[in-house]
């Protein structure tokens, strides 16, 4: 059986007026990869994102998701995905069970799955004492958690993270790439985006984008040689200081 | 005498302990970092020390002037980059930079050798409203309107948040020069790699400073051997290792895996050999600030 793709794109381009955000970007990501997808701010990356989630048209270009076309299966798309940013937060003045019910109706699931997928949540978290708190209490570090949790509540087949990691401490961005893998590892594909250049080398590939153009795409190891560099802080360096 | 002097803070928000018997001193012309997550305290010692928040206890003193009894002194020598984006949107970097300016009585013209460096990177959008930059250049403007009135204390609270990996090193360049004219400067931080390039630092952590000292004082006190150890499927060699017995503690640290252990080396190459992981890789690492920072937080956590 050939490769099973989560994400296929072909020359996907977006202008708003003369301004073309994302430039022709080809590539694909395998079902059950940790895809990072870097970038200088103002890359393109959250464009690239926005189309990829079946929220923006692009101008030009194909792509699927899942086997789903990103132009006519929006919402095909939406079903198997799952999304998460650093921004996009949960209802703060909900309950953590409350939050997780919502989503998950959202989701579609049935009463029966968000009574086994909460119970099965709060105890993978270790937050079942914290069930009955609101949201607005919980360290970010668990919210991050909690928000990353529900974004895989409906088992889609990938997930896009959008800094899911900003802020918070060492350990708990460390627990937090755990549940990353751990999803991984299901199956699960992650499409992820950080400034956090370590994490970029938990990925099994990376793209950097500059311009509105994939400039590089490959293992972390293969680009750190490529670019006869010791980190990959110092290939992101290199990629986006050559632009001007 | 010492540009700022913390003694014994402390500062609650109802039942939350925002800050606890936090002290230290920044020298003449040091660059003093503050390194520490969201929710350690840092952007409440700021707002404390720029005089926009009472502490609980404690005292501070900015330029040789106590934060309450002299609080106007203090808010004509300091110059203050709050955390979150806060110049006005709808001017443009001109008209910001002249706001600021006037508030402080003074000109850009009068200052402008200090703001030199950085205002001539964002001049060429000069008449660009603030809120239509990008977040590399809002970080220059803010960082210019907390010089123009020539301070004699700088506070930057995470200036770099948010911001990608070449525009954060720009701005640790610009604060290099800035720092060799002699400003002492007080900067926050969650990216640990920054630590490196303070002269001193305070890992914050939950509201208390765990550690003090030189960047290279606190890697060098790490004492233990950190072992960098790597294989194909990093997922599974971190369960592995954080099952085996002899494992002190055991982190993702980019391509490889740190680990510290309560044995030797010897016994965790015999521990994964019949696990058979592909391309495994064991050796000697030097310990970095992230790694002390994750070792403290660990401490802390036992004590409590």
């Amino acid at each position: 059986m050939s490769k099973q793709y989560a994400i296929v794109t072909k020359a996907l381009t977006k202008r708003f007026g003369h301004f073309t955000a994302t430039d022709a970007i080809t590539f694909e990501v395998e079902q059950g990869e940790i895809f990072g997808f870097l970038g200088a701010n103002g890359a393109g990356k959250t464009t690239a994102m926005r189309m990829l989630c079946g929220l923006l048209t692009p101008t030009s270009g194909e792509a699927t998701i899942a086997g789903y076309d990103i132009y006519k299966q929006t919402e095909q798309v939406k079903k198997r995905i799952g999304y998460m940013s650093q921004k996009f937060s949960l209802y703060e003045d909900l309950t953590v069970k409350e939050n997780i019910r919502f989503y998950a109706g959202i989701y579609g699931l049935s009463n029966q799955q968000i009574k086994e997928k909460t119970a099965e949540l709060l105890r993978k978290l270790q937050m079942e004492k914290e069930g009955g708190q609101l949201v607005s209490s919980l360290p970010l570090g668990w919210k991050q958690k909690l928000s990353f949790s529900i974004a895989v509540i409906h088992d889609p087949s990938i997930v896009f993270l959008d800094e899911p990691t900003g802020g918070v401490d060492p350990i708990t961005r460390r627990q937090f790439w755990d549940l990353i893998y751990e999803a991984a590892d299901r199956g699960v594909t992650i499409f992820v985006t950080t400034h956090y250049m370590d994490e970029a080398e938990y990925c099994n590939r990376i793209s950097i984008m500059v311009d509105g153009k994939i400039k590089a795409l490959d293992t972390p190891r293969k680009l750190k040689e490529q670019f006869n560099a010791d980190s990959m802080n110092d290939v992101f360096l290199q990629l986006a200081r050559a632009k001007s | 005498m010492q540009p700022i002097v913390v003694q014994h803070i402390h500062k609650s928000f109802g039942s939350v302990k925002a800050l606890h018997d936090i002290s230290f001193t920044v020298e003449e012309g040091e660059l003093f970092g503050l390194i520490g997550p969201d929710g350690a305290g840092k952007s409440t010692l700021f707002r404390i020390l720029a005089t926009l928040l009472l502490a609980d206890k404690g005292n501070a003193y900015v330029n040789g002037s106590d934060v309450v009894k002299d609080y106007r002194s203090v808010r004509r020598h300091v110059g203050y980059m709050p955390g979150r984006f806060s110049l006005y949107q709808d001017l443009t970097i001109a008209e910001n930079l002249n706001f600021f300016a006037t508030i402080f009585s003074t000109s850009v013209e009068e200052n402008y050798e200090l703001i030199r460096d950085i205002y001539e990177q964002i001049a060429p959008f000069k008449d660009r409203p603030a809120g239509k930059l990008s977040g590399g250049m809002k970080q220059k403007l803010a960082l210019c309107c907390a010089l123009v009135h020539k301070p004699r204390v700088l506070f930057l609270d995470e200036p770099t948040t948010g911001v990608d990996p070449v525009s954060r090193q720009e701005f640790w360049e610009m604060l290099k020069r800035l720092k060799s004219k002699g400003i002492p400067i007080l900067v926050s931080t969650p990216y640990m790699d920054e630590a490196m390039l303070c002269d001193k630092v305070a890992l914050i952590q939950k509201g208390e400073i765990m550690q003090i000292n030189t960047p290279a004082a606190i890697v060098a006190g790490f004492g233990r051997q950190v072992w960098a150890v790597r294989a194909k499927n990093m997922y599974h060699l971190l369960k592995d290792i954080r099952a085996f017995e002899g494992t002190h503690s055991c982190f993702a640290f980019g391509e490889f895996l740190h680990v510290t252990l309560d044995t030797d080396e010897s016994a965790l190459q015999k521990y994964l050999r019949p696990l058979q992981h592909e391309d495994l890789v064991i050796r000697p690492a030097q310990p970095g600030i992230e790694d002390s920072f994750m070792q403290l937080m660990l401490e802390q956590n036992e004590t409590t």
